[in-house]
């Protein structure tokens, strides 16, 4: 499987570690309560197609990528540096 | 008609034209007292004992495929029952006794061998770890011994004992444990559950739950809306696409487990024996042919295939606890799905839906579960109340934090 970085290029899947889904950016704070921390922890959508998740550069920059993925057809569609998610969610630019 | 000397004896003088169909092509009633979704090993043996066991003949086993097509038909055979936790050893202790009488109860050949299981020791912590595990074995009923490096290598002289890195100090024995044939399994099952009653339906896929108000009332399917006052769901790796048909995210993630399959030997294995040192373990089968696995592919998955870099990986661990088993050539090998759960340990357990069961997240340790995930799910739908050696397989433990966890790697599916 070749993983596409968006600054390094092409690069073989074995230079990865799999985190897990992409919801584990949204990391609850305790006021939302234990039942929202327990589903973040513990319970997963584990989609059919597109899955969106978490892959770690351990061997290349060591940089955090958000990769959109099928599970069925194992294509890959998109992939973005974690970083620029984790902003464009919380509204900033930089 | 029963299997058995007299009967092939019969048969053959007459043309054997006297067998039948080992279970009859059920049409679909629209009624059922329960339905089990999915027709695996473990939904054939929930329905056989629902009928064998709790006189429950009302029974239907809706499979979107053929029988046994999924996990059943492409394991690697081996039965244990060698854990640790007391959530888990003397439920596998159960399906292992249940194994020893499986082919007397179902009238079937599943060529059960207990050839014994060997997991083998690289230092003196992991050998002490060992001995924990064998006390836990032997309080649950089960058998454990612990051979040390002189007996090992009586038995296995072509391990590399000396190895600088990983030497073989000691193994822990189960002489009980063994391989039974997968696919003879589920016919076994599927042949004593029709025998009693039970409709197997298949090429029939569940496209729905009816469910109103926190009940659930029956099924939809591709051929037609089905009632049962129960539902009882195990569909193993797809567990996640059928449960969201029901509003429900799981603790499970489905990946995939490669296994292999090398050309016929000579017999060379006295038992099957796990490494201790990488995740390997191997058996060979009765054609000669060397079966065996190692890690998962660590990513989400329902494509039943891996990457090439498993290959690899597995070939490694295998070359360095046998080295010869380099010069074999590789035949074979094939991809499931796994409903790998949140602390590596199985749900037979009542959902929050009333007339909704779930039975899932055994991981790549399914097959040996067989008969007691069918005697325990069937106790539990027949009476309502699970069996005290299931007692902890809740869907509420993550959240009671009652977590069963063999390997201790915590909310990571892909590291159990």
């Amino acid at each position: 499987m070749i993983i596409d970085h968006p600054l390094l290029g092409p690069r073989d899947a074995a230079e990865f570690t799999y985190l897990g889904a992409a919801t584990l950016m949204d990391r609850p704070t305790p006021e939302d309560g234990p039942k929202a921390m327990h589903d973040y922890v513990y319970l997963r959508d584990n989609p059919v197609g597109l899955h969106r998740e978490l892959w770690y550069h351990a061997q290349g920059d060591r940089s955090w990528l958000v990769v959109t993925r099928d599970t069925m057809t194992q294509v890959i569609t998109h992939v973005e540096l974690a970083r620029d998610v984790a902003t464009a969610k919380a509204g900033g630019t930089s | 008609m029963k299997y058995n000397a007299w009967n092939i004896f019969r048969q053959g003088l007459t043309g054997n034209r006297g067998w039948k169909e080992a279970w009859r092509k059920a049409e679909p009633k629209p009624e059922y007292d329960i339905i089990v979704v999915g027709g695996g090993g473990h939904g054939l043996a929930t329905a056989y004992y629902l009928a064998a066991k709790h006189g429950k003949h009302r029974v239907a086993v809706i499979e979107k495929g053929w029988i046994g097509g999924g996990n059943a038909g492409r394991n690697t055979t081996i039965v244990r029952s060698n854990y640790l936790l007391a959530g888990n050893q003397p439920f596998y202790e159960l399906s292992m006794k249940l194994w020893e009488g499986l082919e007397q109860e179902l009238n079937y050949n599943v060529m059960m061998s207990q050839r014994g299981m060997l997991n083998l020791l690289h230092s003196d912590a992991q050998r002490d770890a060992g001995v924990r595990r064998a006390n836990a074995m032997i309080m649950s009923g089960a058998d454990g011994a612990l051979l040390d490096r002189d007996e090992l290598e009586q038995n296995y002289p072509f391990l590399d004992f000396d190895n600088a890195r990983f030497p073989i100090k000691a193994g822990l024995l189960q002489r009980r444990a063994g391989t039974a044939r997968h696919d003879a399994v589920v016919w076994g099952y599927a042949r004593a559950a029709d025998q009693l009653g039970v409709d197997i339906i298949e090429n029939c896929e569940v496209t729905g739950f009816q469910i109103t108000d926190g009940l659930c009332t029956g099924v939809e399917t591709s051929r037609g809306p089905i009632k049962a006052a129960k539902t009882a769901v195990c569909v193993a790796g797809s567990s996640g696409r059928v449960m969201a048909m029901a509003g429900m995210r799981l603790p499970i993630e489905s990946f995939a487990l490669q296994a292999f399959v090398s050309e016929g030997l000579k017999p060379v294995l006295p038992t099957a024996f796990s490494f201790g040192a990488g995740h390997f373990y191997v058996s060979q089968s009765d054609k000669g042919g060397l079966v065996f696995g190692g890690d998962l592919d660590a990513y989400n998955t329902y494509a039943q295939r891996g990457s090439l870099d498993i290959v690899q990986d597995v070939a490694e661990c295998a070359v360095a606890v046998m080295p010869s088993i380099g010069r074999a050539r590789l035949l074979r090998s094939w991809g499931g799905l796994m409903d790998m759960s949140m602390d590596g340990s199985p749900f037979i357990d009542q959902t929050h839906i009333d007339g909704l069961y779930f039975n899932g997240g055994w991981c790549y340790g399914g097959f040996k579960a067989t008969p007691a995930s069918g005697f325990c799910y069937a106790h539990l739908l027949a009476t309502g109340q699970p069996l005290a050696v299931a007692a902890e397989y809740r869907l509420d433990r993550t959240m009671s934090g009652a977590m069963i966890d063999e390997k201790g790697q915590g909310a990571h599916p892909n590291r159990h």
